[in-house]
């Protein structure tokens, strides 16, 4: 009997063979903390009785939650991990850097083959480059530190087959946004999500990660995207799964006639096509987070707002993924482009994402954003609503003041996003 | 951890998150008693007031859904819950309950009102509703999550085994 892409990964890093179901204890290649869950690992690991982390070279500190710090408690904490990281000697990026995520497929923290635990709930986004990524809470994190090891049940594993092509003017956001709609926020609890299939051979490096990211949105342990097309800048061989892999449950969708797809308040898997809240009136949109705010989707937003100006009425807040894609975004004129329709700029970090600081919108406003939470509350007000949506979606929601569909935007939307 | 719990029920519904639990402006802290200050105020501004210590958190679907944040179930833990019971949980909410020493009841489905006194038998994963008349047995868990739970946390855990104990 075969074996699926999860239980190949967690075998190979538990030394035998391992089947969905069995428990194993397994060696990780990888592991990051944030401000938002660095300090209570950190203090875990001291009374675990930890001195020294059990290789710092393997080890993150990333400071993008609360970045840069908006009082003096969370200037603290930062501190902490920043003692903590020079102390140790690991990897520690600070205040501006970026998002948590981006950086680790960024610097390649995380490759191929790899197990990597995140102590964040998007970490399964490293299924984009072929490697098992689990979140974890602060204490699980503190005993990798001290360890090296996990204890990890071997998930039962989904498979997805996407076939068909997007039509222009739809990003993979859409894609992922109609799947976490068709599966719910609790479809893949405890379970691996495999996507496969035609429809993502062409698919960026920045399209995957989305992808992989919002399988946390379904509840999954871990999402993995086929590497079937993925280019990496450095060597490296793909794992993929048997032929003959059992998988607990498989579906096949066509994607050719999607529209854009939107989360309406205020459960990420309360998903729709774009028609049924067109014209709803918007107050804030925000280009950010771990799931869209990559070169590519600024490029997709400077699309739709070139030569164009944002709504009076409405602030457009863009935090890019990380300092390389602002420097990228900077050289190739998207962010002037971005900055004269109206767009302000925040640190590159998870800024109003989770609601902490940098937008958290008044009683009864609404955000369209390219997020991927809309509990109530996520933004920091629970009486404001959320729309998730594509990072076009969101600029030509902006432009116009409510909620619109950015296909009508394009001069010509055959050329898709690519093309600024 | 030993012996059994008695307490009353607070009851809530299906796929509460962890932005309910605890809103993310609130996680930045060491301070537990400050977490314990917010717990749930999205969902229920009463609770905080209505809680007693020993008191357990019933609900219903997918509990603890979205972030990975401890700070969820250490803020039930600081204001005085003694166990969670739901259908159940998100996968991160579960391990993290554990591992510091929440203990965390998965039983399929339940009629259990607010109010109800609940007694838990943890060892053996049984659980009374005194008030309706009605037992729960609970999905087993595997050993290694009862070991880390009985010595009241993964930190205890680690310091006593200096590793995992399957
Ligand atoms: S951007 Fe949002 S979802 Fe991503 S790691 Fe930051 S807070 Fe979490």
């Amino acid at each position: 009997m075969g074996k699926t892409l999860a239980e190949k990964l967690i075998s190979s890093h538990a030394g035998v063979d391992v089947r969905a179901g069995e428990l194993a204890v397994v060696d990780v290649d990888g592991a990051m903390a944030t401000d938002a869950t660095g300090p209570l690992a950190l203090r875990a690991f001291s009374e675990m009785g930890g001195q020294k982390v059990w290789d710092a070279g393997k080890v993150s500190l990333v400071i993008d939650h609360a970045s840069p710090a908006l009082n003096e408690r969370i200037s603290n904490l930062h501190a902490m991990l920043r003692n903590f990281a020079r102390e140790q000697g690991c990897h520690f990026y600070d205040v501006g850097e970026g998002i948590c995520h981006q950086l680790m497929v960024e610097n390649a923290h995380v490759r191929p083959g790899d197990l990597f635990v995140g102590a964040d709930s998007h970490s399964p986004t490293y299924g984009a480059v072929n490697a098992f990524g689990v979140g974890v809470g602060s204490t699980d994190l503190a005993a990798v530190l001290l360890t090296g090891k996990i204890w990890l049940k071997v998930p039962e594993s989904i498979r997805i087959t996407l076939t068909g092509s997007l039509p222009p003017g739809l990003a993979t956001k859409d894609l992922i946004l109609f799947l976490v709609g068709q599966l719910s926020i609790s479809g893949g609890t405890y379970k691996a999500i495999e996507f496969t299939g035609p429809a993502l051979e062409g698919l960026s490096l920045a399209s995957r990660m989305t992808l992989a990211n919002m399988s946390s949105e379904m509840g999954a342990k871990t999402g993995l995207v086929d590497p079937t097309g993925l280019e990496l800048w450095y060597d490296w061989s793909p794992t993929v799964p048997d032929e003959d892999a059992v998988y607990a449950e498989s579906y096949t969708f066509d994607v050719s006639d999607l529209s854009p797809q939107i989360a309406k308040p205020s459960s990420p898997d309360n998903v729709g096509d774009i028609d049924e809240v067109l014209g709803t009136r918007v107050d804030q949109a925000f280009i950010g987070s771990c799931t869209n705010s990559r070169l590519e989707d600024l490029h997709m937003a400077a699309r739709v707002l070139k030569g164009r100006q944002v709504a009076p009425h409405v602030r457009l807040i863009i935090a890019p993924a990380s300092k390389r894609v602002f420097n990228l975004a900077l050289e190739d004129g998207t962010l002037k482009t971005l900055s004269e329709a109206g767009a302000s700029f925040i640190t590159s970090g998870c800024g109003p994402c989770v609601g902490t600081h940098q937008g958290v919108p008044a009683d009864g406003e609404v955000v369209i954003s390219s997020t991927n939470r809309n509990f109530p509350g996520r933004m920091g007000n629970p009486k404001a609503e959320i729309y998730l949506a594509s990072p076009a979606v969101v600029a030509a929601s902006a432009v116009r003041g409510e909620i619109s569909n950015p296909v009508e935007f394009l001069a010509h939307a055959e050329q898709g996003w690519e093309i600024l | 951890m030993a012996g059994t719990l008695v307490g009353k029920a607070h009851v809530y519904g299906d796929n509460i998150d962890t932005d309910r639990i605890i809103p993310g402006k609130y996680t930045k802290t060491l301070d537990l008693s400050q977490l314990a200050e917010h717990v749930l105020e999205d969902l229920d501004p009463d609770f905080r007031r209505v809680v007693q210590p020993g008191d357990f958190l019933v609900a219903g679907d997918n509990f603890g859904a979205g972030s990975s944040r401890e700070q969820a179930p250490l803020a039930l833990k600081s204001a005085g819950i003694a166990a969670v019971v739901a259908n159940y949980f998100a996968r991160i909410f579960f391990r993290n309950a554990i591992n510091i020493g929440l203990p965390v009841l998965e039983v399929g489905s339940h009629d259990i009102q607010t109010g109800s006194k609940l007694e838990l038998d943890l060892r053996r994963g049984r659980l009374m509703d005194h008030t309706a008349g009605r037992q729960y047995q609970a999905a087993a868990m595997p050993d290694v999550m009862m070991r880390i739970l009985e010595q009241g946390g993964l930190v205890n855990h680690l310091r006593e085994h200096g590793g995992y104990q399957l």
